[in-house]
């Protein structure tokens, strides 16, 4: 009633006079002007050039080894399985934790239908998705024989299946096999969560896969991968699940081993001299003209040996610089007093 | 029965025949062919929805959208075919837009229902079987007799049968109609007149014939049959025997009517029709650009369609032996195929076309038009007026007006009129002190004594206190009783307390003139009228009214004076009068007439007729066969009235002022430095238009005034049409206005139209005078039709605007005296025409430049959230794999950046308010939709791929080929290094787009509230939040978990941190220096302007807002004082004359336009040599 009253007066209708409704918050209001942008535009130049120069020198800490397909090709026979060995030498001692990755040149795992051709529910390990995998996995979702494939789809049936040895050629003529962790190369979350073997009440994996299939490609199923690590098995092996994130280009390396530096010589990273890889070979590239390649290689904080970071720092904060004292010439012949802004 | 589905739906009108007929009480008649007609019940239905019909039919409006139905085709492919995308990208956006608008509609209309329920359900008392029942509104029918009580609204269209007065007569005020505070006396016929009581209406039998509905308020045509003892008696019906539903009873304790026309066949309710829909220019310009991004679209499809094709031509690719087909896919025909996988395409890209700009434009124009409504410097205090938002689709539109059409009475000046000076008899008189004094002699006759008029100006003065339609208020009852006899002359406060209500305030201001000197209009009562002549009481029976009208230009009354005689008084303006004189001091008085009107008064010629008996009879005759006449009354009465007024003897004419209104000079001298043109449209006399003209600064002194004016043929015509623009082309210096005349303007426009579009183009100010209505359209529509299209703005105040008002691309109703039809058919209504001035200036300017940047921004984000992923099908072999995961795509355009951008467009502020209105000239930056050129929209286009190639290949390079992204494990221990996806991929893409986009419009905001702040970086903190959410969970009924910790693996890469800042960086630069290198080199007067110095700035802000408008005077009147320096001052030393001149020629260095406008400048040389 009161409030009535109030709205009743002469100036019944008169807006609030409150900033809000009066367009008249307080309010920053920066301008761009040279003033106020040099300074800023200096500064930058000089951090991202400092920033590229460290990152420069990060950079430069690594070292990387490529061996390509063609080194190998040559000793490749056409037969299905084969084994090979490939001479390399490393002239620099690799420091540190040493990444040993395969690569593929020209495979396209990022075409639309391949990588929607796999399970997610399956792989997360429910059961009742184990033997009706989802339909997403055509034509690979069951085998000739009507039996459920496990892990279906087409990723899963393209799975990268080339092992490698390396082997170290000791100065005396000795050659020791350079230990490598097949595990911890996944992410944390993958291993742990993403991907769970279906739930094992007393009974041994190859009972819980019991009434699937295989993959067409593959040789083993699936809770036979590892013949060496019973837990390196089932959906959760390490290889599946790094071959399983799927890779953005066609041309891509995924990670193989780590070198495990518990015993000599090996404690320090790789020594210099001469090595050889031995690889099984079993995956075909030459259906979509593609190539192998194997990647020895060490990394710092922030990954691998690459170099466009340091470059585009460096870039960058050379074109800040030079922009900058353009505009500090025209600033300084143009507009120091502002009389281009008078009216 | 087909033929009741046929009206049903709309197809047959319902209504057959002309008239329809009324039997009152619905006493049908018992005997005889008698075919019942349908007629509407009593309910208005505003609201456009039930609930049962809400769905559907707001769905159905809402699709007949294009860009919504083009997303609903979207919607529907992905559900038909394989699409890359789920139906979900694009089918949540469209619900969360359809829902959102639906929402709003259904509120409103919600809204609408409870005011009709209202309405519908008010208790209303109808007669019914002989005695008195309260019902519903809703129920009344057609025939029903109602008893409406005094202040009561009646509810129906009702015919007046009867009052509580013995003379069958009521008074109303129709206020909330058309704004018309006067009473209105409203008449009943004498037979039903009578029937007081419940029980006479029982016997009464009676049939009304009336027209059918239609909605002008005063136009009702009909005709009331009384069966009175077995003899039928006809009477004529009359907009004045009509109760309009809405109007509302006034001195009249109860009514009976019966109601000819109820519910939405009301005349009230056929007014309610929603205005044709007005479409901004920016509105059109997004339409083109929506096309052009069609096109893109379209050819990125058909694009990726064709290389897809030829890249599969080779076998290997289109089926590498890791990706079999499917059985069912290996089956389908090429050209299904070819075509499904057009449409896959055309479902990837389809983001392109920004889905949520229709609804954030709608949420900013609606949300942004209530400033208007808020802002102080808009409100009328005396008045308790504010502007008041009609159309919020227009707001942008006020920043791009190039012409302002505006009416002169009640727009220009206050429509407060005020007697100055009369003719009587060739004679000037004036008023001084409330009397009447001769020309030339003073006012020396002492106070108190009675004046001694002549028979000629007594004559006079009483036609003007009799020729009128005034009405006087009786709304003092207790100081009539308390008074006694409330005409008694000894105490004389009935004079002084009386009020008159008039429609015409030109007549309000004739009558209480008179009243001062000494003939006062003390009552009426529909059939006598009393005036008192210094204290003595005559009364004069009122025979007709012959009403005015706009064509005729004049009204009469025609009465019987006390001494038995009958006489004619007519009063009109002087073209219309004048002709039909044949006595009198014509020359004399014409004379007189053109000198009120150069000095701007209004004037009106007064003039009488004595009829003889003979003559009376002929002239009673012949008025009620036109005004009983069913068919062609109108044209009939026409003749009748031209029949009756001639032969007049002139009695003398009167000039009334007519104030100018506040700042008009300020507000016009402030459009027309901000380019716009003023053409001032009025009904009024040559002279008078010219002098307010000039008082108002639309016509300056040194202006050279063109004239057409009278001109009878075409040919002569053109020839002055010709010879006008030759004269504009010699001379070319000085300015030049334009004054033109209804009739020779409707023969320049008939023939001569692009002559006459190139004189007026030339002019920096018009001035139409004698315009009817119509023309007055009719002038807009020309100049909105002219090849430029150029922007046109109409204000007026009277009915006689609206249909100017509805023509122009933004009408703008003044809320006057003259009602409020103007306001109701306007898009914009203030309270003064000095608003203008801030309504275009400011908020059209704020609005503008808003709506603007909210389109180019809008084509700009989506350009940059698709264009990455049309890139990344030249790596992935066009198998049409998306980037971005699904919940992104479908989440860009509705959370991550919706809300920055619309706070931006409600709160951006280019420059400070005080500067804009004190800066005219800063509007001229922003005409000619000059922010949504081809250009600006090519800029932010070009932008849009820019930064989509940067953060394509940026992130590609980075991680692309064979890098590793991941540290060895410094972060997080437990990831010690790892691989990226394809999922990283995109969603390092989409971070920096993100980040990139916000930070764009960033840059471009110039106004930095809390609420800019916290939406701007809420909008990067929520999508991290979000992100780290989403990537958290493994979601159930998902049938992939792609994102699964994917961002947070994202985050925990040193270098993918390294990565964001640099791209972010690198697109941005650019833009900064681009605009501190324009700023510099090139600045717009905006961005000059925005450089006020600091403290100057703090004093505006801290300046209360009403003072505003002070600050607003003092930047005007610094600038008159620089005119008068230059234009009048010569004799001012040399020096200052040099000092002045140098100050010129820089200004226009600076800015080459002012020469062209500014007769300072123009005049500036004159001055210099003069010196």
């Amino acid at each position: 009633m009161a409030k009535e009253k109030a709205n009743s007066g002469p100036l019944a209708r008169r807006p609030d006079n409150s900033a809000f409704k009066q367009q008249r918050l307080p309010a920053w209001s920066p301008m761009l002007t040279a003033n106020t942008v040099l300074p800023f535009f200096y500064c930058m130049a000089v951090l991202c050039m400092l920033l590229g120069v460290w990152l420069l020198v990060t950079v430069q800490n690594t070292q990387e080894l490529k061996v390509s397909e063609p080194e190998f090709s040559q000793i490749y026979l056409t037969d299905a399985l084969c084994a090979s060995a490939l001479m390399i030498s490393i002239l620099f001692l690799s420091q540190g934790n040493v990444f040993f990755y395969y690569g593929l040149r020209n495979f396209h795992q990022n075409l639309r239908r391949y990588m929607d051709s796999r399970d997610d529910a399956q792989m997360v390990g429910r059961k009742k998705n184990l033997k009706s995998p989802s339909t997403y996995c055509e034509p690979f979702e069951k085998d000739e024989n009507g039996l459920p494939i496990a892990p279906c789809g087409a990723v899963a049936n393209s799975i990268f299946n080339d092992s490698f040895t390396l082997v170290y050629h000791g100065s005396k003529g000795s050659t020791i096999h350079v230990p490598l962790y097949r595990s911890g190369l996944t992410w944390y979350t993958d291993k742990n969560i993403k991907y769970r073997n279906p739930k094992v009440d007393n009974l041994t994996l190859a009972q819980v896969f019991e009434g699937t299939a295989k993959p067409l490609y593959w040789h083993k199923p699936v809770y036979e991968l590892d013949p060496h690590n019973p837990d390196n098995n089932g959906f959760i092996n390490e290889d599946l699940i790094v071959w399983m994130r799927e890779a953005a280009f066609p041309n891509f390396k995924k990670l193989y081993g780590i070198l495990n530096r518990v015993s000599e010589p090996f404690t320090e990273g790789l020594p210099v001299g001469n090595y050889s890889i031995e690889i099984s070979y079993n995956f075909p590239v030459q259906y979509f003209r593609g190539r192998k390649e194997v990647v020895l290689t060490t990394v710092t904080w922030f990954g691998g040996q690459n170099h466009f970071l340091p470059i585009a720092y460096l870039v960058t904060g050379g074109l800040i610089l030079l922009l900058a004292v353009i505009l500090t010439v025209i600033w300084w012949k143009f507009g120091k007093d502002g009389k281009n802004m008078k009216e | 029965m087909l033929r009741w589905i046929r009206q049903q739906l709309g197809f047959d009108p319902p209504h057959q025949s002309e008239t329809r007929t009324v039997y009152v009480a619905n006493r049908f008649p018992q005997h005889g062919h008698y075919v019942p007609q349908r007629f509407a019940d009593n309910r208005i239905i505003s609201s456009k929805y039930t609930i049962w019909n809400f769905v559907p039919k707001n769905l159905f409006e809402q699709f007949r959208r294009i860009a919504n139905f083009y997303f609903l085709i979207i919607f529907l492919v992905q559900l038909m075919i394989d699409t890359p995308t789920s139906p979900v990208t694009s089918g949540l956006p469209l619900f969360f837009v359809i829902t959102v608008t639906a929402i709003k509609q259904g509120y409103e209309d919600w809204l609408r229902h409870k005011a009709d329920n209202e309405v519908n359900g008010a208790p209303v008392f109808v007669v019914r079987s002989g005695s008195l029942v309260q019902t519903r509104s809703k129920n009344i029918r057609v025939g029903d007799i109602v008893r409406v009580a005094k202040d009561e609204t009646f509810p129906a269209d009702l015919v007046l049968l009867s009052s509580d007065r013995s003379d069958g007569t009521c008074h109303i005020t129709t206020t909330s109609l058309d704004g018309e505070t006067n009473l209105k006396t409203h008449y009943s016929v004498a037979e039903t007149s009578v029937c007081q009581s419940v029980s006479r209406l029982e016997a009464l039998q009676a049939v009304v014939e009336c027209q059918q509905p239609e909605a002008d308020l005063y136009r009702f045509v009909g005709r009331i049959t009384v069966t009175q003892h077995g003899e039928e008696i006809v009477r004529p019906l009359g907009p004045e025997n009509l109760l309009l539903r809405g109007a509302r009873l006034k001195n009249t304790k109860e009514i009976f009517g019966v109601a000819v026309y109820t519910g939405m066949e009301s005349k009230m309710a056929l007014n309610y029709k929603c205005k044709s829909q007005k479409r901004s220019a920016v509105e059109k310009s997004m339409n083109t650009f929506l096309i052009i991004y069609l096109g893109i679209l379209l050819f990125e499809a058909v694009l990726s369609t064709i290389l897809k094709y030829a890249w599969q031509a080779e076998d290997k690719w289109d089926e590498p032996f890791y990706n079999h087909k499917t059985e069912q896919e290996r089956n389908s025909s090429p050209i299904l195929k070819f075509i499904s996988d057009f449409l896959a395409f055309l479902v990837l890209y389809n983001f392109i076309i920004p889905i949520s700009l229709y609804v954030t434009v709608e949420m900013q124009k609606f949300l942004g038009s209530f400033f208007i409504g808020w802002d102080l410097d808009l409100y009328h205090e005396e008045s308790d007026q504010k502007a008041q938002v009609n159309t919020s689709d227009l707001n942008e539109e006020l920043g791009q007006v190039e012409y302002v059409f505006t009416d002169k009475t009640g727009t220009l000046t206050e429509n407060e009129m005020q007697f100055r000076e009369c003719s009587i008899n060739g004679t000037k008189y004036q008023e001084i002190n409330g009397k009447l004094v001769p020309e030339g002699l003073t006012d020396d006759s002492p106070d108190g004594s009675t004046p001694h008029l002549t028979g000629e100006e007594l004559l006079f003065l009483k036609a003007v206190s009799l020729c009128h339609t005034v009405q006087i208020s009786y709304d003092q009852p207790d100081c009539l009783a308390g008074g006694g006899d409330p005409f008694s002359h000894a105490n004389g406060f009935s004079t002084n307390d009386m009020e008159y209500y008039a429609s015409s305030p030109d007549e309000k201001a004739l009558v209480e003139a008179t009243k001062r000197m000494g003939v006062a209009f003390t009552s009426s009562n529909g059939a006598t009228m009393e005036i008192k002549t210094f204290g003595k009481s005559e009364k004069y029976k009122l025979l007709h009214v012959l009403e005015f009208d706009a064509n005729r230009r004049r009204m009469s009354v025609i009465l019987q004076t006390p001494s038995g005689g009958t006489v004619l008084f007519t009063k009109g303006a002087e073209s219309a009068i004048l002709p039909f004189t044949t006595s009198g001091e014509i020359e004399k008085t014409r004379l007189h007439v053109d000198e009120f009107a150069l000095k701007g008064l209004r004037t009106l010629v007064v003039a009488c007729r004595h009829f003889s008996p003979e003559e009376y009879i002929d002239v009673d005759r012949c008025l009620n066969a036109a005004r009983t006449a069913l068919q062609q009354r109108e044209e009939r009465l026409q003749e009748a009235f031209s029949y009756i007024e001639r032969d007049l003897q002139l009695l003398g004419a009167t000039g009334v002022e007519d104030k100018l209104q506040d700042k008009v000079q300020e507000t016009i001298e402030a459009l027309r430095l901000a380019g716009i043109k003023v053409w001032v449209l009025t009904g009024d006399k040559h002279e008078t238009a010219v002098s307010v003209s000039l008082s108002c600064g639309h016509f300056h002194r040194t202006m050279n005034i063109l004239e057409l004016l009278q001109q009878r043929s075409d040919n002569e015509c053109a020839e002055q049409l010709r010879r006008l623009a030759r004269r504009i082309k010699e001379d070319h210096v000085i300015q030049h206005g334009l004054v033109v005349d209804g009739a020779s303007l409707s023969l320049a426009l008939r023939e001569h139209e692009k002559l006459f579009m190139e004189v007026c183009k030339n002019c920096s100010a018009v001035l139409c005078c004698r315009m009817a209505p119509l023309q007055k359209a009719k002038v807009v529509r020309l100049l909105k039709t002219s090849p430029e299209k150029p922007i046109t703005l109409a204000i007026g105040d009277g009915a006689n605007d609206v249909s100017m008002i509805q023509e122009a691309h933004v009408g703008i109703g003044i809320m006057g005296k003259e009602g409020r039809q103007a306001v109701r058919n306007s898009d914009y209504a203030i309270a003064r025409f000095k608003f203008l001035a801030k309504l275009l200036l400011v908020h059209g300017h704020f609005y503008y430049i808003r709506i603007a940047t909210l389109v180019q921004y809008f084509f700009y984000k989506n350009v940059c959230f698709i264009t990455p992923q049309f890139l990344y099908q030249f790596f992935c072999l066009f198998s049409q794999q998306t980037l971005y995961d699904s919940v992104y795509l479908t989440l860009y355009n509705i959370c991550f950046t919706s809300l920055p951008i619309l706070v931006y467009s409600l709160f951006e502020q280019l420059v400070h308010p005080h500067v804009l209105q004190n800066k005219p000239v800063l509007y001229r930056d922003i005409s000619r939709n000059s922010l949504l050129s081809f250009r600006t929209f090519l800029y932010w286009t070009l932008l849009g791929f820019c930064h989509a190639f940067v953060f394509f290949f940026g992130s590609y390079v980075l991680m692309g080929e064979d890098t590793t992204l991941m540290g060895n494990g410094q972060i997080l221990r437990a990831n010690r290094q790892l691989m990226f996806g394809n999922w990283t991929f995109g969603t390092l893409v989409f971070t920096v787009m993100v980040i990139t986009v916000t930070l764009k419009l960033a840059l471009e905001t110039h106004f930095w509230t809390w609420m800019n702040h916290f939406v701007t970086w809420g909008s990067i903190a929520f999508y991290f939040i979000f992100s780290l959410f989403y990537g958290g969970i493994i979601w159930p009924f998902l049938h992939t978990q792609d994102m699964y910790f994917v961002f947070v693996q994202l985050l925990s890469s040193g270098s993918a941190w390294f990565a964001i800042i640099i791209i972010v960086v690198t697109c941005l630069f650019p833009d900064v220096v681009k605009k501190v290198f324009y700023r510099h080199l090139q600045p717009t007067s905006t961005q000059k302007s925005q450089s006020v110095p600091p403290p100057q700035a703090q004093a505006l802000s801290c300046m209360e807002s009403l003072c505003c408008y002070q600050h607003g005077q003092s930047g005007c009147s610094r600038l008159a004082r620089l005119l008068e320096q230059m234009t009048g001052n010569c004799q001012a030393s040399a020096n200052h004359c040099h000092a002045a001149s140098q100050s010129n020629r820089s200004w226009s260095n600076s800015e080459n336009f002012y020469s062209s406008d500014r007769s300072i400048l123009t005049l500036s040389p004159i001055d210099g040599s003069q010196c």
